[in-house]
């Protein structure tokens, strides 16, 4: 019987009577007043999400960018300082170890922040890869992370802070104070709307979480998290992403760069050249079921795969999935039908961005 | 959590009000909130024979899927036709409008509880 880890925000969770579940070993919430009510608080106005079970990194030393730009996919010196940047880490055989996003500080400070159930595997990762000597501090139990999210986000933050932070550009970082507390922050997100996410201090955690909630910000659990982000058509590690799954046949290939040298570029460019034998496309249900992970997806009489991840979507009112197809019978607007409990339910194979909204 | 005093209740949630040889069934509070919010409800077509323990639908939530199970034997003869446009009344009103099948029982259903039992099983 192991004991479950606790963010710096478990004591908010529990006075609000959320439900909290086991999640990469920490106790989280996953519910609060009930998932379809979270998912619309975010699409209609402000949500917020503890995600301090992320893993946050800091690396430091002259030889950063060298070391990043050979575990990371994508194109680490495009970044100017204050800069992010989503990204990838590749086996040698082009198959992921993890996404993260980079945040560049300064030319010689990086910060990643890494999935929660990887964590300790991907330090092991690039640590074994560091031949340049990077100072690499895991800050994850000295910090909270909360991403808030939704239309009104930005102003509700910037209200809480005497630093103007509504002119900080999408995907761009700032320093400033939240409801006095130092924070660094970032916006971006996970659920395809505006917002930051913000790094604090252990200490201050549950004083921005107040004045949060004060500011009328809705508290969301992490099922709320999952529809938000399969609505936005982004990828979750362990479902669009594994060791078994090349970034291509995710459609990831925009994340890894076509310049560099890479761990991995050499199997992800061949089949970027070759063409993947599967791709990841959206299916979207006639109806209110929901396509779960591993049920069958078939084209006509043809088997043609499997969903990856599957939500009920309180935005299109009907189910939704990510499916990995054989990729001639990925083809976006074309019928399909999913295996629900033995019977083969009608859907639409789709692009994964459900929501066309920029 | 609501527990109706005038209702019976089965081991797996389902509650049951009587009313003269007609049985009405749904889901009791504590499965809906388990459950989380509901999406989709599959019930069987009116005139359906069931014994006392068969499934005779699935209820969808957000989170996962579930059997329901008639807690009496008999013949179905209505089922809630509202819930398939609007299956959120099984967690809004789950003893009310949220209600499942009607069934014209037959026999003595065994190994009901009464609502004082019910909620001692979900102390368990």
């Amino acid at each position: 019987m192991s004991t479950l880890l606790q963010t710096p925000l478990h004591d908010c969770h529990v006075a609000a009577g959320a439900k909290l579940v086991d999640f990469a070993g920490w106790d989280m919430p996953v519910q609060y007043e009930g998932v379809i009510s979270e998912a619309k608080a975010v699409r209609e106005r402000a949500g917020m999400f503890d995600v301090s079970h992320m893993g946050r990194t800091w690396f430091r030393g002259p030889e950063c960018i060298s070391l990043l730009e050979r575990v990371t996919t994508n194109d680490v010196s495009k970044l100017n300082d204050g800069d992010s940047q989503y990204s990838l880490l590749c086996y040698d055989n082009g198959t992921c170890v993890d996404d993260l996003i980079v945040y560049r500080i300064r030319s010689d400070v990086f910060r990643l922040v890494i999935n929660a159930s990887n964590r300790e595997k991907d330090l092991d990762w690039i640590r074994s890869h560091n031949e340049e000597g990077v100072d690499i501090h895991d800050e994850t139990f000295d910090t909270a992370m909360i991403a808030v999210q939704g239309p009104q986000a930005v102003a509700i933050v910037n209200s809480l802070s005497e630093t103007g932070l509504s002119s900080v550009p999408k995907f761009s970082t700032a320093e400033a104070s939240v409801a006095g507390v130092p924070c660094f922050l970032a916006r971006t997100g996970y659920t395809g709307e505006d917002g930051f996410e913000l790094i604090a201090p252990a200490a201050g955690a549950s004083r921005i979480w107040n004045a949060l909630l004060g500011s009328g910000v809705t508290p969301c659990g992490l099922a709320a998290r999952d529809v938000l982000r399969v609505e936005a058509g982004l990828p979750l590690y362990g479902h669009e992403l594994s060791d078994a799954i090349n970034p291509i046949e995710a459609g990831l290939g925009w994340v890894c760069s076509k310049t560099k040298e890479y761990i991995g570029s050499g199997p992800i460019n061949e089949m970027r050249t070759n063409g993947a034998p599967r791709k990841l496309m959206g299916i979207r249900m006639e109806s209110k079921l929901v396509p779960r992970d591993g049920y069958r997806v078939f084209v006509g009489e043809r088997e043609a795969g499997h969903i990856a991840s599957g939500v009920y979507s309180p935005t299109l009112e009907c189910g939704i999935a990510f499916a990995f197809l054989k990729s001639d019978l990925a083809v976006a607007d074309s019928p399909c039908f999913v295996e629900v409990r033995e019977k083969l339910q009608p859907a639409t194979v789709v692009s994964k961005r459900f929501l066309k909204k920029d | 959590m609501n527990v109706p005093a005038d209702l019976k209740y089965t081991k797996t949630h389902e509650w049951v009000k009587f009313d003269g040889d007609v049985a009405t069934i749904g889901i009791t509070d504590y499965a809906q909130s388990e459950l989380g919010d509901i999406v989709y409800v599959d019930l069987p077509e009116p005139g359906r024979v069931l014994n006392q323990g068969d499934s005779f639908g699935t209820v969808e939530s957000v989170k996962t899927v579930s059997d329901v199970y008639a807690p009496v034997s008999g013949e179905v003869a209505e089922v809630n036709g509202e819930l398939e446009a609007s299956s959120e009344l099984m967690n809004t009103d789950p003893y009310g409008r949220g209600w499942l099948v009607k069934i014209r029982f037959e026999g003595t259903p065994s190994e009901l509880m009464d609502a004082e039992a019910y909620k001692e099983s979900l102390k368990g």
